[in-house]
């Protein structure tokens, strides 16, 4: 009894459904679209939202990066792209600009995307008010009524205690001046990436089976106060210790030599890509 | 540094992977699908029941593959209902045409078309059976003709007989309310997220596939103390069902064209739980209601515990978490549950670093404040 898997894994009624959900997300920009999210041969919470909206819209022509903590050779993205490469065989790349289709868990590449690519974010938890309200029907009803004290208050509470705004990744957004949504956990400092972003968002929930979209050229606004604005995480005065880079999110490391802290890009295909153009740089240089 | 942003991820996760199947082959011992969908018959049965795929042969190489680890089993094989079309509904079971294999009530005695014990290990003493190590063939084929000799002087009657429900027989003195059969389409919770509150049908359905772990502790906590339905078990039937569909293309339909595609097996339980209710006098009366429950293969705890998280359901008003839809269907799931607390496992660097920031930030703005 041998089974081939389907282009996909997905049999072709569960991808149409999936598609019809991200139509009407994309419809909504923000809009928590419920859908029937499906078990997959990966773990629920481990990117099965984003790996569903990834095999319901590949196609053959596509070519696939997927980061994980902005890393393309991390554990979990290592396992998503064999699993898509397995079932669909689509070429793959780690090169941001050569991706048509891009999964992500937690962050948003450096390279700007562009308006042929699509940008798919992994949502543990898809709901900004389940900090403020554990109930999913109260929130249903919260975000009809565009009632979104609950999270205001949250901001305003942590000025209190702690003198500013005390978020960190996850910080949530105002879509298209309607919806509040979480935008996955990206740090703050990817938050403004998905302001009027060239290329399609789509934010996939498998454990808590919502679909929801950014749309190309739409709004997107952290929430903030005037007087108490919006901030991203402080990389000042630090740099990569690889490629010297200073404005792109950084992971903290210790020296093991030295002892000290050091600072290193965590998009690592884009480290990888300057290191790359140094050294062509460097060896032209020489030649010289 | 960490497993994440290592080049050489894809080497590391191959070795793991083939680590993984050497610890399952090392002894050079290899166990038979079929020996473990015969022998094992209860984890075959509580696969099928949470993964709600009915293969009893699937359920089997899921856990062979699993190395029997429950929850990998039912991750396979949702995983591979994942892949199959789902080409029909079946047409509405009754439950009254079970082929029976057990039934009890603990509520009556007398209970029309008495009561039928079946395999169960009830009434067994928890010894350990030291016979087994040295079980073989010969032995259990000698075993078998004297049993099968033992039930040559039954007589086989001609006529199938069904099994009227127990409740019926209390129905009609009036004991249970009556109800109008609702013969709304349920919502199917696997094309179709579920929303709250929720209908009765896809609370049933959540239930049928949960963890039976999960199942049976909520429905003990109910009972304990957190909840307030404590029932008698009117009637627990162990059998199998036999499944119709439609004819896909015919635009008239009749039952007598319906398909027969096979029979599964079913343990299904009607509880009896008192309730208080207000008469027409505005004074407290006690009434009966019905907690039902039912899932694939043998479970009975789990069934008796869904009936009970059946009843909480019904009844949301009260403070009793048991009683709260969103807090019992959310998180009984076996795949959704084990899938997210493993997800910690995963790297969270950028999350960290993020939160490390948030902290930094703060306290420094402490220290300035009280320089």
């Amino acid at each position: 009894m041998k089974t081939k898997t389907h282009f996909a894994f997905f049999d072709e009624g569960s991808k149409k459904e999936i598609r019809r959900a991200i139509l009407k997300a994309v419809a909504i920009p923000g809009y928590q679209v419920p859908f029937a999210s499906r078990e997959m041969p990966i773990a629920r919470g481990w990117g099965t939202g984003g790996l569903q909206i990834t095999l319901s819209i590949i196609g053959k022509q596509d070519v696939l990066k997927v980061i994980d903590q902005g890393a393309d050779e991390s554990v979990n993205a290592v396992s998503i792209k064999k699993l898509v490469n397995e079932t669909t065989g689509v070429e793959l790349t780690e090169r941001t600009q050569d991706a048509s289709l891009i999964q992500s868990r937690h962050r948003i590449p450096e390279v700007p995307l562009s308006s042929d690519q699509i940008l798919v974010l992994q949502v543990p938890m898809p709901e900004p008010l389940r900090d403020v309200e554990a109930s999913e029907y109260v929130t249903k009803r919260l975000h009809s009524e565009d009632e979104y004290s609950g999270a205001w208050l949250m901001l305003f509470e942590q000025i209190m205690k702690y003198g500013k705004t005390a978020t960190d990744a996850d910080h949530p957004v105002y879509v298209n001046n309607r919806y509040v949504m979480a935008p996955s956990p990206i740090p703050r400092f990817d938050n403004p990436k998905m302001h009027q972003s060239e290329a399609l968002i789509l934010l996939g929930a498998g454990r808590e089976k919502k679909i929801y979209a950014v749309p190309p050229y739409t709004d997107v606004e952290s929430l903030a106060f005037e007087d108490y604005p919006f901030t991203v995480e402080s990389f000042e005065g630090q740099h990569c210790h690889l490629c010297g880079e200073t404005d792109v999110f950084m992971d903290e490391l210790i020296d093991p030599d030295t002892g000290e802290t050091i600072y290193q890009c965590n998009d690592t295909s884009y480290c990888m890509e300057r290191l790359n153009k140094i050294g062509k740089a460097e060896v032209e240089s020489s030649h010289a | 540094m960490g497993y994440v942003a290592v080049k050489g991820g894809t080497v590391a996760i191959e070795a793991s992977i083939k680590r993984l199947k050497y610890e399952r082959l090392k002894s050079e011992e290899i166990i038979e699908i079929n020996t473990i969908k015969y022998t094992m018959r209860a984890m075959v049965d509580q696969v099928i029941s949470e993964s709600s795929l009915y293969s009893p042969f699937l359920a089997a190489l899921s856990i062979k593959q699993a190395e029997g680890s429950m929850e990998e089993a039912v991750f396979l094989m949702r995983a591979h209902r994942s892949t199959l079309p789902r080409l029909y509904y079946s047409q509405t079971v009754k439950s009254e045409s079970m082929l029976m294999e057990r039934r009890i009530s603990a509520s009556f005695k007398d209970i029309p078309g008495g009561q039928l014990l079946g395999p169960t290990y009830d009434y067994t003493h928890r010894l350990l059976d030291f016979d087994l190590t040295e079980e073989n063939a010969e032995e259990n084929e000698q075993w078998l003709q004297d049993y099968k000799k033992g039930l040559e002087s039954i007589v086989v009657s001609d006529d199938v007989q069904y099994f009227p429900k127990v409740v019926n027989y209390l129905r009609e003195e009036g004991l249970f309310e009556e109800y109008e059969a609702d013969n709304t389409p349920p919502i199917d919770i696997t094309k179709e997220s579920i929303q709250f509150p929720a209908s009765r049908s896809a609370r049933l359905q959540v239930l049928t596939r949960g963890q039976t772990g999960a199942v049976t502790s909520l429905g003990y906590a109910s009972l304990r103390g957190y909840g307030q339905v404590h029932p008698t078990v009117g009637e627990v039937r162990v059998g199998s069902l036999p499944i119709h569909i439609e004819h896909p293309n015919e635009m008239e339909q009749d039952a007598e064209d319906n398909f027969y595609i096979g029979d599964f097996k079913v343990t299904e339980v009607e509880s009896f739980v008192p309730v208080t209710v207000k008469n027409d006098n505005n004074d407290d009366e006690m009434e009966f209601e019905i907690g039902y429950g039912i899932c694939y293969g043998q479970n009975e705890t789990k069934a008796i515990a869904m009936s009970i998280l059946d009843q909480c359901l019904e009844h949301p008003e009260s403070n009793f978490p048991t009683h709260d839809e969103e807090f019992v269907l959310l998180h009984i799931d076996s795949v959704e549950s084990t899938g997210f607390i493993s997800h910690l496992k995963l790297p969270h660097y950028v999350t960290f670093q993020s939160k490390l920031d948030s902290i930094r930030q703060i306290k420094k703005g402490v220290q300035e404040v009280e320089n």
